[in-house]
């Protein structure tokens, strides 16, 4: 009985210490699938394979969030919106800044170990600023696409270069914006370009040596399925990039991936048929990149609606059966659930005004209604929501994100001659707006005044019930917001936006618990780790990268 | 004394460069037909990043030529040509036609028709400005005049000639929304009426009748109204078409302190 009691002990000891001192474990694929279970770490872009950007931590909660301090902050040198996001491994933070740095910093004070600098070709061609999204990490390896379509690795100790890969032609306009995936030893990761005419892929590259191992072109070729969705060489340069980090299935073992645009963006006319796979998600088995299914959200698109949404995945019980589905608020207005086994749709309801489509038939494919020349389609260019990350709470079972009300945008289309690397977008467009010539709201947020007001659309937090499509919540902002979403165990959802406030909501009510005005637009999600014990928050506003935890 | 000499300096300047502008609006400088062919390329090549109306970019204003770095037409070819690594600008390989008629679109203010906008005497403008228009009782210039309307010193500069006419005959369409008059009753029964600043989630900025700078907090208001009607008046009855051509052009030639 001692002798079983003290074993006990030395186990609990045994366990006390491993939890405290840095895992000397490498990151593995295996380690990536279980991330609920190391929550003190930030392990891929979206926080683990489901991308539910939910945290199981929960020392900040409701009761003490007003606690809430300011920790450190990294000071970005570099002009432009700090997209990245960043990852959290046993107390170190990988995150890059623009074009194509990395910097591992420690996540307990704002230290820089090292910097690594990657200077993307000056042909490099991007439609909406010189962004990087951030990195992937696999044992001691951490991974970033660059704005020249290079996929590159790096030690994640020293951030010395260990292979250079290219994985597009920088001379047509191909790029990489967004932070890879790995899965089990490979590296995916897809391709932007859509405002270039480029055929857009998903790939998957060995993690050891950087060689290709499988990849899914978009647009399929002749001969395979879907092809004949396309009208004659339209598919050679019909755009359909992929530009956000998708999701996994280890069970499935399918990865899920979001496609943008077909091209040119603002012409559909120019291309007849569905063009598939734009503007879809693509299920692809994760070992051979072949495809298990697809389910496209616009046909035929005439408006720019991406569907580069992460493509968010939860087992839930779907009006009374379990199920394995995934949720998606499109850029286009309207917020799917859809079975990932199968990609049967099963259910879709607009989420803001709407006037593109009327709505959607018994499987999922959009009524459309175009508008008459001159008159405004909504949502707008961005869309309803667009690539911000958004957050599910199993805890809650409500879907959150970040949606643009009230806003629309008038069309121009033109017909438009394809030239390798030029932009490809065959028109124009006017984002709605009280006053000709007032200024509107644009890609980015233009300074710390705001001339164009709520009048050409505002932005809200949605808490959507993904069994109903009713919000069950909303939270209201003034101008628009572009930030993702992250969500707790303790049922706190910290957001931003592009006014540049930091807020923590209770993710039951949207009450508003706690805030802090950082001052710089809020472009990407917030992401919550654990070092010593101790739980923190971080989050990119302007040129700052801020970190909080709670003041003792 | 000194801002007589300031204002005197700047007629001067504006009557140097008149002939200049006189030829512009002749078609000599650019063609109606180059910045008609600019918008398409504009459209096709630039809008994506820059905007409809080019003010998408941080520091840049391309409809009111603000830029970063380029002063000259050679200046922005340059910057078309080679692009901006450190912004994220592509080089773009225009043909020698496209890239005249981008500068001509840039340099008239994205405004095709602007050139149909009639400039008349900036003398007889600034007389119309102080005497019969009575601009002056609400609106402040390089210093001087009530705050109550929002200050014209660079209104040139900031404004196209079909919108600053369009403000002057058709005020409450031309308005920005940003610029509504502002009725506010705060919790505590105070009454406020001003000009809006700037307003967030949160808060409203706004000079009020006191021209005194305020910001509020939205939660402690119980009535906040913006008006959609603009206090300024219609010239369209009052004024001549020559008058308000005059008007105009005193007010193109208002660029801010030199």
């Amino acid at each position: 009985m001692t002798r079983l009691r003290t074993l006990i002990s030395a186990l609990i000891v045994a366990a006390a210490v491993a939890s405290s001192l840095p895992l000397l474990a490498q990151v593995t694929s295996t380690r990536i699938a279980r991330a609920a279970a190391e929550p003190q770490n930030w392990l891929t872009y979206n926080g683990g394979y489901s991308s539910q950007r939910y945290s199981p931590l929960t020392e900040i909660n409701a009761s003490n969030v007003a606690n809430l301090e300011l920790k450190w902050m990294v000071q970005n040198q570099v002009f432009g919106a700090w997209q990245s996001n960043p990852l959290v491994v046993d107390g170190v933070m990988y995150v890059t800044q623009r074009p194509n740095d990395i910097l591992a910093v420690d996540a307990r004070t704002g230290a820089v170990y090292w910097l690594y600098r990657y200077t993307p070709s000056d042909k490099a061609r991007v439609c909406c600023g010189a962004n990087n999204r951030g990195v992937a990490i696999l044992g001691d390896i951490v991974f970033m696409g660059t704005l020249d379509a290079h996929l590159v690795a790096v030690d994640a100790k020293t951030g010395r270069q260990l292979w250079n890969t290219e994985v597009g032609d920088v001379n047509k306009a191909y790029s990489i914006t967004m932070a890879p995936l790995v899965v089990k030893d490979k590296v995916l990761v897809g391709v932007g370009g859509g405002e270039f005419g480029i055929r857009g892929f998903v790939a998957a590259y060995d993690a050891k040596t950087g060689k290709e191992a499988w990849r899914f072109y978009t647009i399929p070729g002749p001969g395979e399925p879907g092809h004949d969705t396309w009208d004659g060489d339209d598919w050679e340069h019909g755009g359909a990039p992929a530009w956000i980090t998708g999701s996994y299935d280890p069970d499935l073992n399918l990865t899920y991936w979001g496609i943008g645009n077909p091209g040119p963006d603002w012409n559909a006319k120019q291309r007849p048929g569905d063009n598939l796979y734009s503007d879809s998600v693509v299920a692809l088995d994760a070992d051979t990149g072949k495809l298990k299914w697809h389910f496209q959200f616009t046909p035929n698109d005439n408006y720019d609606y991406d569907a580069v949404q992460v493509p968010v995945l939860a087992d839930i019980n779907w009006r009374g059966q379990p199920a394995k589905v995934m949720m998606w608020a499109n850029r286009n207005g309207f917020m799917y659930v859809l079975d990932r086994v199968t990609g049967r749709f099963l259910s879709g309801t607009p989420f803001v005004k709407v006037n593109w489509a009327s709505s959607l038939d018994e499987r999922g494919r959009p009524i459309q209604t175009p508008q008459p020349q001159g008159q405004p389609t909504y949502p707008g260019n961005q869309g309803g929501t667009n690539w911000y990350p958004p957050s599910f709470s199993p805890r809650t079972g409500l879907f959150y994100f970040a949606a643009w009300d009230n806003y629309g945008t008038v069309y121009r289309s033109e017909e438009a001659e394809y030239e390798p690397g030029r932009i490809f977008t065959g028109g124009g467009f006017t984002v709605v707006s009280p006053a000709a010539g007032a200024p509107t709201v644009g890609i980015g947020r233009r300074g710390p005044i705001n001339n164009w007001t709520n009048e050409v659309g505002h932005g809200a937090v949605m808490a959507m019930d993904p069994q109903t499509g009713a919000v069950k919540w909303k939270f209201e902002q003034y101008d628009v917001s572009d930030s993702g979403m992250l969500t707790t165990a303790s049922d706190l959802l910290f957001t931003g936006g592009r006014e540049g406030h930091f807020h923590a909501l209770d993710a039951r009510t949207g009450k508003e618990l706690w805030r802090a005005g950082l001052g710089g637009q809020i472009v990407m999600a917030p992401v919550t780790y654990q070092v010593d014990g101790r739980q923190y928050v971080s989050v990119i506003s302007g040129s700052v990268l801020a970190t909080f935890a709670l003041r003792r | 004394m000194t801002l007589n000499r300031t204002r005197a300096l700047l007629v001067g300047a504006w009557l140097a460069l008149a002939p200049q502008l006189a030829a512009a609006q002749a078609d000599h400088q650019y063609t109606s037909q180059d910045i008609e062919a600019g918008a398409r390329v504009y459209s096709s090549q630039c809008a994506l990043c820059h905007g409809a109306n080019g003010d998408t970019v941080n520091g840049v204003n391309l409809r009111l030529g603000r830029f970063r770095r380029a002063i000259t037409d050679e200046d922005l070819a340059g910057v078309v040509t080679n692009g901006v690594a450190t912004g994220g600008m592509p080089p773009f390989k225009l043909s020698a036609a496209e890239m005249t008629a981008i500068i001509a679109f840039i340099r008239a203010g994205f405004d095709p028709a602007g050139v149909a906008v009639k400039v008349g005497n900036v003398a007889r403008g600034q007389s119309l400005y102080s005497g019969k228009g009575k601009c002056a009782s609400c609106h402040r210039l390089n210093g001087v005049g009530p705050r109550l309307a929002p200050d014209l010193s660079d209104i040139g500069a900031a404004r196209t000639p079909s919108a600053l006419q369009r403000s002057l005959l058709e005020p409450s369409v031309a308005m920005w929304p940003i610029n509504r008059p502002v009725r506010i009753v705060t919790k505590d029964g105070r009454e406020i009426r001003g000009r809006r600043l700037n307003e967030d989630t949160y808060t409203v900025q706004l000079l009020d009748d006191q021209e005194r700078l305020l910001s509020l907090d939205k939660a402690d208001l119980r009535t906040y109204e913006l008006g959609k009607t603009s206090p300024m008046p219609s010239l369209q009855k009052t004024f001549t078409a020559d008058e308000v051509a005059d008007l105009l052009g005193y007010l193109l030639s208002l660029k801010g302190t030199p």
